[in-house]
């Protein structure tokens, strides 16, 4: 059943709010939970937090919703805190970016698929192979360092190949600004898309700068280095596709509407009860958050809301293995790169882009050392020469 | 590679700064903790999170009664085959990991001159060869009894999160040979202790041929832990001019 974003009030924000014991509640389990349970949590953590760096940036600009954003930027926090403490700590820092790299892949690859600006899904797609490549690197971290099999974490929704190498994803900056969309003629699928990659490759991006010095071995501190650079250069790509003529409040407006979609997937899709609550208590809270949004753009904007949204929100985002859509993109586009806001065969790419790139690949590039030879195998590489696969069925 | 211990510029004691510490006690002395009470209101508080929590996970089925037969020498047993298959489980998830360990402290031997005639690189080459016919054995005994032995069971997922302080210490380039054996002590104590109750549970639960053919494993570990505690041994009085 589609949400009608005009019927639906949600929670007022007058009722919104938190004990320490609901934000520190029982993480879902690592090993019984499904993984896009896990996907979702992540996904939704990505969400919160882009939702309160919106909200300050505004408030930088802004000081008459100062007072509003204040308000409805403390509950975003809380949120966002029970959102990401869901995640318990037997997930060590490299299971948890299997996990990213997971969200990143297939939830990409969901919204690639569905996305009705054709400019848009190619600029999807084009980041998609990139994660790929990324999941593939940390899962050969993962078994040569830790001993660890990444599939543990992906439960065998997720390949895990090489995608376009990392190593070549390195660009000049000006080959990672794309066109935006017209927010004007642009459909509401195309700016919650666009809204959803942006905050889940923001998050990767702070998750990695954050947890890469936690690591003892060089070799893992180097390739964080390197993969946290490309998500520097996918929040560029990302946010670049984003119409930046919007006003604040439009935007404003976006980002809830955003937050009250991806919720909204998130009920429709989630298999633990327990969860499953959560989210629909959070659904409530940003469509409270959404009609206080409203509200504000009708009295400061003197517009009707309804430029900016539609009515009903479009199919929930499609949590499932998207392999098959992945391995075509990769058959199809491993070879593209980008010039300018264009993608283009491998022959085409600047010149500004191959030098940059020599110059910061010329002691080594650490995410082809630590995958050299490395084909996944299930179990670990060391379990080559005895797992006999599909013994199970 | 610093390999020595040295007297330096250490910081972190409070007779390092004698001025600022005699300033930090006297307000420290004085001050009142804000809340009154005694410290085991947080026990109470870890007692309502520890009774309500949930397991960290399960262990899955085993495979089917015809696969077991098929690839079976030692068909599982018991009504409670999940206990075995999580040990098991626990104790190949630790091999694994220390094939890992046991690289990463290669990496560190060859770094650091000097260490041949106390600790010969071939020993360890010999101990991580001998912990990855461990992992296999464990790979080859699991499927034997239906399991899976690419899950992560509970006790296996408990391994690795005890696991993560060791893999730390000995791939941090700054920690020298000796403090990275520190790691392959509490791995190797484990290990040894570890295929002992493996061996146990595996008699006790009636599987006399998988107890058997632990028992080689067990006599390797209780070398390797002989090994890296003469060479802990070695390499500190070495360092006190008492080899």
């Amino acid at each position: 059943m589609a949400l009608d974003l005009l019927k639906m009030n949600g929670t007022p924000l007058s009722k919104q709010r938190f004990t320490w014991r609901e934000m520190v509640a029982k993480p879902i389990s690592k090993l019984d939970d499904d993984a896009f349970t896990r996907v979702r949590v992540i996904l939704m953590n990505g969400i919160e937090t882009e939702a309160l760096r919106f909200q300050h940036a505004c408030a930088r600009m802004n000081g008459e919703l100062r007072p509003a954003l204040a308000q409805i930027r403390r509950v975003e926090q809380h949120q966002a805190t029970q959102v990401n403490w869901l995640l318990g700590a037997d997930h060590s820092p490299l299971e948890t970016t299997i996990a990213y790299e997971q969200v990143a892949v297939e939830v990409t690859a969901a919204l690639a698929q569905n996305e009705p600006d054709d400019y848009l899904a190619q600029a999807y797609r084009f980041g998609l192979l990139e994660d790929f490549d990324h999941l593939y690197r940390y899962s050969a971290l993962m078994d040569r360092m830790e001993g660890k099999d990444a599939n543990n974490i992906l439960q065998s929704y997720t390949d895990v190949l090489p995608g376009r190498p990392t190593a070549v994803e390195h660009r000049d900056p000006l080959d990672d600004v794309r066109e935006p969309f017209k927010a004007k003629d642009a459909a509401f699928l195309t700016k919650l898309n666009a809204t959803v990659l942006m905050a889940s490759e923001h998050q990767t991006h702070d998750y990695y700068m954050n947890i890469g010095p936690l690591f003892a071995d060089p070799v893992a501190r180097l390739l964080y280095a390197e993969i946290a650079s490309i998500e520097e250069q996918h929040v560029t790509h990302y946010e670049s596709l984003i119409d930046p003529d919007q006003t604040w409040l439009e935007q404003w407006l976006m980002h809830e509407a955003t937050e009250v979609y991806t919720y909204y997937s998130c009920v429709q899709h989630e298999s633990n009860p327990r969860i499953k609550a959560i989210w629909e208590r959070m659904l409530d809270y940003e469509l409270g958050h959404l009609q206080a949004v409203r509200e504000l753009f009708k009295k400061h904007e003197k517009r009707d809301p309804m430029e900016v949204l539609d009515g009903s929100l479009p199919e929930p985002i499609n949590f499932a293995s998207q392999r098959e859509f992945v391995r075509q993109t990769l058959t199809n586009e491993v070879d593209l790169r980008a010039r300018g806001t264009q993608f283009v065969p491998l022959d085409q790419e600047s010149d500004a882009s191959r030098e940059y790139r020599a110059y910061l690949n010329s002691q080594g590039s650490p995410t082809d050392t630590i995958a050299k030879g490395y084909h996944w195998f299930p179990g670990g590489e060391l379990a080559r020469k005895v797992v006999t696969i599909g013994a199970r069925h | 590679m610093e390999t020595t211990t040295r007297i330096g510029m250490n910081k972190t004691g409070i007779k390092s700064s004698p001025f600022d510490t005699r300033a930090l006690l006297e307000v420290s002395d004085e001050a009142a903790p804000s809340v009154p009470g005694p410290e085991s209101e947080l026990v109470a508080l870890k007692m309502s999170y520890a009774k309500e929590a949930d397991a960290l996970g399960s262990v899955p089925p085993p495979a089917t009664v015809k696969g077991t037969v098929k690839s079976g020498v030692d068909a599982i047993k018991g009504a409670r085959p999940q206990v075995v298959f999580d040990k098991i489980a626990e104790r190949l998830a630790f091999e694994r990991t220390g094939v890992r360990l046991y690289e990463a402290l290669l990496v560190k031997h060859a770094a650091t001159d000097g260490l041949e005639s106390i600790v010969p690189a071939a020993e360890l080459v010999k101990i991580r060869d001998d912990e990855a016919a461990h992992f296999r054995l464990l790979v080859e005994s699991m499927e034997s009894l239906g399991g899976d032995p690419t899950a992560q069971t509970p006790c296996a997922a408990a391994t690795g999160i005890a696991g993560q302080g060791l893999m730390q210490l000995v791939n941090d380039p700054r920690t020298n040979f000796l403090q990275s054996l520190q790691a392959l002590h509490i791995a190797e104590l484990t290990d040894v202790d570890g295929w002992a109750m493996l061996i146990e549970i595996a008699r006790s639960s009636g599987h006399t041929k998988l107890a058997e053919a632990f028992q080689r494993a067990e006599q390797q570990e209780e070398r390797h832990l002989a090994n890296v505690r003469k060479w802990m041994l070695g390499l500190t009085k070495a360092e006190l001019g008492k080899a």
